[in-house]
């Protein structure tokens, strides 16, 4: 959509901002309306992080920020002064996948991936926080985001597989 | 679906904060959690020319549980609430009325006190607080003011804010012994405004009597609508299956719920009883327990 520029003043409505994004610090100039979401995707060129409905309500944007996931769509590049922000780029390590991620592939949990990094970024705040043990816990941690090809099966089996794989892990520790 | 342009303020005390809210006046917005201003500003319903940031006044991020009852500034996030155990035990309504806020990703940014001051007659969190008898302290350049909840809220949107003043805080008085709350609704998704939701609290007295029971509903007015009549009829009884069934019925003949895209006046009016019904249902559930600690 085009914008009038004619009432920004080009100093006045940017600010600098200093985040770390993946683990790497940096500084940014920001224009103060831009989206915390439009600035990862075009000017970190962090393209992982998709935006559906940009009004809060489909979570493909969700990102995480100091340890909470949030939509980006929903707060400003600016806001994020000073903050740790983990995108959907920073899960797989040298290419190599995350265990979710490897469980959500075995379990055919995403047919196009529009939704796929939100859900990803979702679940991986929301597995730090503790493991999911049942369908209805894992479809309650699916529910603040929306997927409109598969559905949310292979999902909830993805979930399930890694959570009791991440108990295995500590009852054989 | 971007924004129009603003000024962005992002004061770090909350007298620079009054300051700039007095000079810019109803040019200005401020944002908080930004979970329902941020929508707006990107559909272009809203394009404030300024935005007061008050994310960074460390004075509005604190809350406190105290004999007195409980304080949560206005940069405090849902989430944050939802996650105290001490709160959880002390105000088991408002926890539970918490989580069924949207979801949790709005809910880590979104602050209690701005959904409150966005003041959505469908929202939880206004019905809850009306409930709960809190009250609202409303600062401005010139001073601060008290306000009850249940005078706060004027209209579907519309609170009893002035362009210069910002709701700072809430405080929730601590509640009388043995007081037993539910907090019911019925959505059509999960995490959705609900059609209707109910706040329900009161107090089993020795004779197994409910007290002082209070019904705060959502989504049936412009406002959260204390249901007087229906606490009427239940104060005083043992909430019997046929106290029940009578204020079910009694909810469905007097309201005239408001009608919206969502659902008709008709169904809204029936859901509201059976909303009511099972919240009256859940306060018996803990009829034993009241008569425990609290």
């Amino acid at each position: 959509m085009a914008v009038d520029e004619s009432r920004a003043d080009p100093v006045e409505d940017k600010s600098w901002i200093s985040v770390t994004i993946n683990g790497s610090k940096q500084d940014y100039l920001v224009e103060q309306r831009l989206s915390l979401a439009d600035f990862i995707r075009n000017q970190v060129g962090l393209k992982g992080t998709h935006l559906g409905c940009e009004h809060g309500s489909c979570g493909a944007c969700t990102v995480i920020i100091d340890d909470r996931a949030v939509r980006s769509c929903l707060m400003f590049a600016v806001q994020s002064d000073g903050s740790s922000i983990e995108t959907v780029e920073g899960l797989a390590i040298d290419g190599v996948l995350s265990p979710l991620q490897e469980s959500f592939q075995a379990n055919h949990a995403l047919q196009c991936g529009f939704c796929t990094s939100g859900f990803l970024m979702s679940l991986v705040a929301r597995l730090r926080e503790g493991p999911i043990d049942t369908e209805s816990e894992a479809r309650e941690a699916l529910s603040g985001n929306i997927c409109r090809c598969t559905g949310y099966s292979g999902m909830v089996a993805a979930i399930l597989e890694q959570s009791n794989s991440i108990q295995g892990i500590k009852e054989n520790s | 679906m971007k924004s129009a342009p603003f000024k962005y303020y992002v004061p770090s005390e909350i007298d620079e904060a009054l300051e700039l809210l007095y000079q810019l006046g109803d040019e200005a917005k401020i944002l908080a959690g930004g979970q329902s201003l941020v929508p707006m500003l990107n559909y272009r319903l809203l394009s404030p020319a300024n935005l007061l940031d008050i994310n960074r006044v460390s004075e509005l991020k604190r809350y406190s549980l105290t004999d007195e009852g409980l304080k949560i500034g206005a940069g405090v996030r849902q989430r944050e609430i939802e996650l105290s155990p001490e709160i959880e035990l002390a105000f088991p309504v408002l926890h539970q009325a918490l989580t069924n806020v949207a979801h949790v990703q709005i809910r880590n940014r979104g602050t209690i006190c701005g959904s409150l001051a966005h003041a959505d007659s469908a929202a939880e969190l206004p019905s809850v607080m009306v409930a709960l008898g809190a009250q609202m302290v409303i600062r401005s350049g010139v001073g601060v003011r008290a306000v009850k909840a249940e005078e706060f809220f004027k209209f579907h949107l519309t609170s009893d804010l002035e362009p210069a003043e910002i709701l700072t805080e809430v405080h929730v008085p601590k509640l009388p012994a043995k007081t037993v709350g539910a907090f019911e609704e019925v959505t059509r998704r999960k995490g959705d405004f609900a059609l209707v939701g109910a706040a329900l609290l009161g107090q089993w007295d020795a004779n197994g009597q409910i007290q002082n029971c209070r019904i705060v509903c959502s989504g049936v007015a412009p406002v959260p609508l204390r249901l007087r009549f229906a606490e009427d009829i239940v104060n005083g009884t043992d909430l019997s299956d046929q106290v029940l069934v009578n204020v079910q019925q009694s909810v469905m003949d007097s309201l005239d719920p408001t009608e919206d895209i969502h659902t008709s006046s008709h169904y809204r009016k029936i859901v509201t009883g059976v909303v009511v019904r099972r919240g009256l249902s859940r306060l018996v559930d803990q009829r034993g327990a009241a008569n425990g600690s609290r």
